[in-house]
């Protein structure tokens, strides 16, 4: 009966299952949706969406799976409020067009007029673009509408109806295609423990026991010790002034949420590409920097070695030696890029530039070369990709 | 939140007095109830994961077990336990409890929940907590309410199946073949208008301008960027109780919308000290300018 709801949903790489919809059909069998849209959107929800971060894909797939199907609830077309449509009116046709058609008739012509314009629209948005497609290209914002009057516009009285609610698209910020924020981040980050953990159970410890129990005079006298856990050790180096500016901010959210995760986490600071130096405050970043050789020796290679860059670059930068904006570097970036990659076999490079936009600057593709293909987007998405692949 | 379309609801969990239930919590856990399936409930900290279970068991008239998830927890100790310590001591002291093995197996929280004579509410605290595999080693468990004791030879069988309640605050991804099992809800932040009835659900008689100016503090601490922890329904009743006590004069709470101001006893709202700071240097930046 919904089997075009599962559909979409895999069809937008929602995880539901037959299970599930199954699940769904019993739980309509048992009458818990009724027969109102809004408790069956509610209920559908709960049983095929198992991540926040699938809600919005969701909410957009039941709309445009469903759009027509709620009733006309409350609005009938010559209730609706003159001074809306009249503001309506004002937002589509030109000051001349409103001469035009009050000379011809005034309010009515305005509203005979208005209902073309609907009309036309509704043909361009038709084939389910409507749902998802609509930034910008509606005058009316991202809500449905219908020239008969059923579903028109975004009424306050309809708060509570259902389309209001599925179309609110609430949950687009849990969305993990999109750009990170704080928590995302968090949530992300915390992927990386999926390899950290060894587990947190106790476990024993033989000589101890056997020592004790001895003691005991054969009693037997068992000792645990805590198991040791969370033993990944990362090391981020983070680009920090000229073309990261604008990305500076999503980078300390970044390192802030990576710090409560790890143990062992050292960052460090660089400008545009690494060298021989880096840093680790960047106030201070002309009086106290570290070569880029300690690191390699105080930082063991079980060390997961994570870059944090736009890449945006000149390619000489990473090309030549004295490519550097900053100074004159005596080995080329590839060369201590190399070097860092050799010596941590683990490491990624988090791009917060959109992913699409990559192919068009040469220094990215060349990074990402040099990289191996291990430069991930800085979205949840991207991080998990990066974790998997950090962890393999 | 009333049901509007007059839709009668399979099992009766509704909104109470003290606990502002939005429609769409109340069908999941209407549709857990009735099909007897776990329920998972996320959201952000301080927005009434766990009340929800209470409040499940007071609608339901059903006792609650509750079993808190640690880091340390494993999934068969929700099952039972083993004593092999203390049997081991008794035989090496001669105890005559050690011929039977059953008098050494400890019950866990879910025996006792499938052992229940009445039907029961568990509430499963914190599932992320646990270790990667908790969750994978309780689906035959939660699925089938039943589990076998490998010591007796004997299989558990629930009498009555429990409602189960599951809560997560995300620190781990559950695995897939867990979450096909159950029902999914995310309590979203309330807005302004439901915070709204949930204070007044839970302290009936507040002043109503503390409420306002107290929301509007709320909120815009909230909107603050870049704080660690944001308040949620939890903070604000805490703070609320706190000013109420005091008995501040309202004009204390008074913001004006571009202005900051450090809200008094704002230690209920802000939990982390990096919070405060930053909310001190931002309300005397609002002063400077």
């Amino acid at each position: 009966m919904f089997s075009h709801l599962i559909l979409g949903l895999r069809n937008a790489g929602l995880p539901a299952s037959i299970t599930e919809y199954l699940t769904l059909m019993a739980a309509m069998r048992a009458g818990i949706a009724e027969y109102s849209v809004e408790d069956f959107y509610y209920l559908a929800r709960a049983t095929l969406v198992k991540d926040e971060r699938h809600l919005g894909k969701f909410d957009r797939v039941f709309g445009a799976c469903f759009k027509g199907l709620e009733p006309p609830e409350g609005i009938k077309p010559q209730e609706l409020p003159e001074e809306w449509l009249l503001k309506l009116a004002e937002k589509l046709l030109t000051p001349e067009e409103m001469k035009k058609i009050e000379a011809l008739g005034g309010f009515e012509a305005i509203m005979k007029r208005l209902k073309e314009l609907l009309a036309e629209q509704k043909e361009r948005h038709q084939g389910g673009s409507k749902w998802i497609g609509t930034a910008g290209t509606s005058p009316f914002g991202a809500y449905g509408y219908n020239p008969e009057g059923v579903r028109i516009g975004q009424d306050k009285s309809r708060n509570r109806t259902a389309v209001k609610v599925w179309d609110k698209r609430d949950f687009k910020d849990l969305d993990d295609t999109v750009e990170l924020g704080t928590r995302g981040m968090k949530l992300a980050l915390r992927r990386l423990r999926r390899f950290a953990r060894q587990g947190a159970a106790t476990e024993l410890d033989l000589p101890d026991t056997i020592k004790s129990t001895a003691n005991n005079a054969g009693m037997l006298d068992l000792k645990l010790v805590p198991e040791r856990h969370n033993t990944v050790k990362v090391l981020l180096f983070l680009d920090i002034g000229g073309s990261m500016d604008d990305y500076v901010k999503l980078t300390e959210e970044l390192f802030s949420a990576a710090r409560s995760e790890f143990k062992h986490l050292e960052h460090y600071y660089f400008h545009n590409f690494p060298y021989e130096r880096v840093w680790k405050n960047n106030r201070r970043r002309h009086e106290e920097q570290i070569p880029t050789w300690q690191v390699l020796r105080t930082y063991g290679p079980d060390y997961k070695l994570i870059f944090v860059g736009d890449g945006a670059m000149s390619p000489y930068e990473i090309t030549m030696p004295g490519g550097s904006v900053e100074h004159w570097n005596e080995e080329a970036g590839t060369v201590w890029i190399e070097r860092l990659t050799g010596h941590y076999r683990r490491a990624a490079w988090l791009n917060p530039t959109p992913k699409q936009s990559w192919g068009h600057v040469r220094s990215i593709t060349m990074i990402n070369d040099l990289m191996e293909g291990r430069m991930f987007p800085l979205t949840v998405n991207g991080i998990d990709e990066m974790t998997r692949e950090l962890s393999r | 939140m009333p049901n509007e379309h007059g839709a009668p609801t399979v099992a009766g969990f509704k909104s109470t007095e003290r606990y502002i239930a939005s429609r769409d919590l109340e069908v999941a856990v209407n549709a857990s109830v009735t099909l007897q399936r776990p329920l998972l409930v996320k959201g952000e900290p301080g927005t009434g994961k766990t009340v929800l279970a209470y409040e499940v068991a007071e609608a339901l008239g059903h006792p609650l077990i509750e079993w808190h998830i640690k880091s340390t927890t494993k999934a068969q100790q929700g099952l039972y336990e083993y004593d092999a310590v203390s049997r081991l001591r008794d035989g090496q002291l001669g105890d005559a409890r050690v011929h039977d093995i059953a008098n050494y197996i400890v019950r866990g929280k879910l025996w006792d929940a499938f052992e229940a004579d009445e039907p029961v509410v568990v509430l499963i605290d914190e599932v992320d907590k646990a270790d990667i595999e908790f969750p994978n080693d309780l689906l035959l468990e939660l699925d089938r309410m039943q589990f076998f004791v490998y010591e007796t030879r004997k299989t558990i069988t629930a009498k009555h199946r429990p409602v189960v309640i599951i809560t997560s605050n995300n620190e781990k991804e559950l695995p897939d073949a867990f979450l096909r099992r159950c029902f999914f809800h995310y309590i979203r932040f309330p807005d302004r208008e439901t915070m709204e009835r949930i204070v007044h659900a839970h302290y009936p008689d507040i002043r109503k301008d503390l409420t306002r100016e107290a929301l509007n503090v709320f909120f815009q601490v909230r909107e603050v960027p870049g704080l660690k922890k944001k308040p949620a329904t939890s903070e604000l009743l805490d703070w609320l109780k706190l000013l109420m006590v005091e008995d501040l004069p309202v004009e204390a709470l008074r913001t004006n919308e571009k202005q900051l101001v450090i809200p008094p006893l704002y230690g209920a709202l802000l939990k982390n000290e990096q919070d405060v700071h930053l909310f001190e240097r931002l309300a005397f930046l609002a002063r400077r300018g």
